[in-house]
């Protein structure tokens, strides 16, 4: 579903990213490891069009390397970014409406605003709040709601887990299985990799803008010296 | 009584005139970063309207009015769509260039191709006659200029709160590129803003002409100066703050020219901002500015 060939992504002078390569099959959830600086959100950004980038991308069968960012929205890719940026000055409601701006049903966009507040009561108890005024962790659900108001083919997930508590971090990780159960293509970015691996497909591991392995999680996990090194996962 | 009641129709009318101006100012500057000083070109391109609908005999007040605004809104889009996106994602600075640049164009434009001098334009008087308010003798410019900036504000409002296009617009003052990641086209957003920018330009436009009577190039200086004060008062960047800082800066006008001794007269506008100074130094972002982000929530 998505293919990505040789992407190079450079922060004026200074390249970020060397030339990765990987692919994500439709209704998989494949993941991005590394540490810090290893290239993962200069990744995501570039798949999303925000950062200039060389290489071929491929989703749903067409080229989208030179979209714009809203047409590749419109083409069905979707991300919760890192840092979450959910719009803090407009409701909790209001930040599910922009969401779904690409779609034109209004019913069925109603439906879906209701679906994500119940799915998470404490949303749809402060719907009318500021989403400012949310905790990181309810902002990180705001924020994956958010992403899937598009209805997307592909979710890019950077970081779901950063910052926050480790009760609240496994909460996000049941919400990104559960999503993965419905047959929703995810490609997930993440430092913490035992949880991301748990509920992996595939995974890559990327340092210093290269991919350095990758493999299903049995392949990786048995694998690795370097693994440990990078990850912390003896 | 009745002087005082009138004194206050005064600011009321002065400060709607500029709060429409600051609003315009504002709206593109949330979303941009832009403080367009090519604004009160827009305001000039209305009012040359009128002179060229004049020259063709078209009197009627409502082609007059409509064309005026019609061509405001043409203005200020036809400026986003040459000047302004090209410098869309440049440094603050280079846009603040370019919007003088366009200023100083537009008005050399206006010298050459119309006149350096003031051309008259009758065909607003008619908005202008006396009416009793509550027994106190007022024009009936000031009511119509008070009620339209009551609607606009009003119906900004409604735009910003209910309809997706609004919402993009308030979230895109805070993360425009995250905006774009919800799948809003940047293109329409900007246009939009320009578009309500040229509107409110558009109204201005009316009320100063009908006051004025005549339109020369520089004629939309002084009001976008006014209302730049007025956005600075208020907030840079909140439309609320540009409101009340436009009705701020009227009643402040108004109160020292009425409130000075004859002799300080000519020291109006020094009293004036030398209050507005002071507001600052209390305020320093501005009496109703944005909040900033104060980074990740954790």
């Amino acid at each position: 579903m998505l293919n990505v060939e040789n992407l190079i992504v450079s922060h004026g002078p200074i390249e970020a990213v060397h030339g990765i390569s990987f692919a994500v099959d439709k209704g998989r959830c494949v993941s991005l490891l590394g540490p810090n600086g290893a290239g993962k959100t200069s990744t995501i950004s570039a798949l999303m069009g925000v950062v200039k980038s060389s290489g071929r991308i491929t989703f749903d069968g067409a080229d989208v390397s030179s979209l714009p960012v809203e047409a590749r929205v419109q083409a069905g890719m979707s991300v919760a970014p890192e840092g979450r940026r959910i719009f803090s000055n407009l409701s909790v409601e209001e930040n599910l409406v922009l969401g779904g701006a690409t779609r034109s049903d209004r019913t069925a966009k109603d439906a879906d605003i209701a679906h994500w507040l119940e799915t998470f009561p404490i949303l749809g108890e402060r719907r009318d709040q500021p989403a400012g005024t949310l905790s990181g962790g309810e902002q990180q659900m705001l924020a994956i709601s958010r992403a899937l108001m598009t209805r997307p083919k592909i979710l890019l997930l950077d970081e779901p887990s950063l910052g926050l508590a480790p009760k609240i971090v496994s909460q996000i990780f049941q919400m990104i299985e559960r999503l993965k159960a419905q047959g929703i293509t995810i490609l997930l970015v993440e430092q913490n990799a035992t949880q991301a691996l748990r509920l992996s497909d595939y995974a890559y591991l990327l340092n210093n803008g290269r991919i350095v392995a990758e493999g299903t999680k049995e392949t990786l996990g048995q694998s690795s010296a370097l693994m440990a090194e990078l990850t912390g996962i003896a | 009584m009745e002087y005082v009641a009138q004194q206050m129709m005064n600011a009321l009318a002065f400060g709607a005139e500029y709060a429409l101006i600051a609003l315009g100012l504002a709206i593109v500057f949330s979303i941009m970063g832009l403080v367009n000083f090519a604004h009160g070109e827009v305001i000039a391109v209305g009012g040359y309207t009128m002179v060229a609908f004049a020259a063709l005999a078209l009197n009627n007040p409502f082609i007059v009015i409509g064309g005026a605004i019609a061509a405001a809104i043409l203005m200020s889009l036809l400026l986003e769509r040459v000047a302004f996106r090209p410098v869309r994602y440049a440094d603050p600075t280079t846009g603040l260039l370019t919007a003088f640049g366009v200023s100083i164009i537009l008005q050399n434009v206006f010298l050459l191709a119309v006149s350096p001098r003031p051309v008259a334009v009758t065909s607003l008087y008619f908005l202008d006659w006396p009416v009793q308010l509550l027994g106190v003798q007022v024009s009936s410019l000031q009511v119509f200029e008070a009620v339209t900036t009551v609607l606009v504000i009003v119906g900004l409002m409604l735009f910003l709160k209910r309809t997706t296009l609004g919402l993009a617009m308030r979230a895109a003052s805070l993360d425009f590129e995250m905006v774009r990641m919800v799948g809003v086209r940047s293109n329409r957003v900007f246009a939009v803003a320009f578009m309500v920018s040229g509107l409110l330009a558009g109204l201005a436009c009316i009320f100063i002409m009908a006051r004025r009577g005549s339109v020369d190039p520089h004629l939309g200086f002084n009001p976008v100066l006014k209302a730049f004060v007025a956005c600075v008062v208020g907030g840079f960047g909140s439309l609320p703050g540009a409101v009340l800082g436009g009705f701020l800066l009227g009643a402040i006008e108004v109160a020292m020219l009425v409130l000075l001794p004859q002799e300080y007269g000519g020291m109006k506008d020094a009293f004036v901002f030398g209050i507005i100074a002071l507001v600052l130094v209390w305020r320093p972002d501005g009496i109703l500015s944005p909040p900033t982000e104060k980074g990740d929530k954790i």
